[in-house]
């Protein structure tokens, strides 16, 4: 990562953490860890609230859906961490509750995916790419049958990971092989993000 | 209010308001992308326009004009967090003008 601070500037306890999710995981700890857990009273902690609340609080949207949701907001932040993290996640989630699609992907032309979830996509990525989208772009959405609820669960969703890709690209986050993201969704699957 | 609606407005009240290396005047106006010069107001310019463009230099720039790394680190999250906010709030209000009664 680009700043020392945040690659090794934790305190003792939090170093020893490391060492045991490296033993217990056998991989790396992942610089999105190693962020939460820096200085966490004034970004970890109330970025969790807000992110548990966005992805696991109560929602008409399945989790593997929020998590998708997650992953093509990254990938229309040109973000290759998150995009790879949050896949992972979503498939996993899919797999776990069912329901989603089999061949989740955030590329929309290959992907069999509902159209309320499509049309909530498409309008999460204007919003991501342009920084705008207006009441046209909503009556679209509407239309393909999302409710007002899922519009506002959705953009908490795209909040939340327009925050976390912006800082994964600023500060650089080691991107690591398929292992570490399959335990990471593991654990998020299990935990949340608490 | 909703809990995620709360939750937010506690992080953004928590990385403006409180404790932290950068002076409360600079975080807010990383937060608002507007006021910072060179280098650091490049890099806010970058985290919420272009954050993907972000280079090595860019944030070795900012921490070798007088600012600590912390001071860096709340920057940065400052320009990520009000960047994202604008976001949700442009949406939000076009979903309100998209849902309400002629």
């Amino acid at each position: 990562m680009r700043l020392r601070i945040l690659e090794s500037g934790h305190g003792f306890g939090t170093k020893l953490l490391f060492v045991l999710i490296r033993t217990a995981s056998r991989q790396p700890v992942l610089d999105v860890i190693k962020l939460v857990m820096y200085r966490p009273d004034f970004y970890g902690r109330p970025m969790q609230a807000v992110t548990q609340d966005a992805m696991r609080g109560p929602s008409p949207w399945s989790v593997g859906d929020r998590e998708l949701m997650a992953a093509f907001v990254a990938k229309a932040n040109r973000c290759e961490f998150c995009t790879k993290a949050h896949l992972a996640v979503a498939q996993a989630a899919y797999r776990r509750d069912g329901g989603g699609s089999s061949n989740v992907s955030p590329d929309l032309e290959s992907a069999t995916i509902e159209e309320p979830l499509r049309a909530t996509l498409l309008m999460l990525g204007k919003l991501t790419r342009e920084h705008a989208v207006d009441a046209d772009d909503m009556r679209v959405v509407l239309a393909a049958g999302a409710s007002r609820q899922q519009i506002e669960d959705a953009l908490a969703v795209c909040f939340s990971f327009n925050v976390i890709g912006r800082l994964a690209d600023a500060f650089g986050f080691f991107v690591p092989g398929p292992k570490a993201f399959e335990a990471g969704a593991q654990y998020l699957l299990a935990r949340g993000y608490r | 209010m909703s809990d995620v609606t709360q939750a937010r407005r506690a992080l953004t009240s928590r990385i403006l308001e409180g404790s932290g290396e950068a002076p409360p005047s600079e975080r807010r106006a990383a937060f608002d992308n507007s006021g910072l010069a060179a280098p650091l107001g490049a890099l806010v310019d970058k985290v919420a326009r272009r954050p993907y463009s972000v280079t090595d230099e860019d944030i070795a720039a900012a921490s070798e004009s007088g600012k600590s790394e912390d001071r860096v680190f709340e920057i940065v999250v400052c320009a990520a967090v009000g960047a994202a906010t604008r976001q949700l709030d442009t949406a939000l209000a076009a979903l309100e003008a998209a849902t309400r009664k002629e």
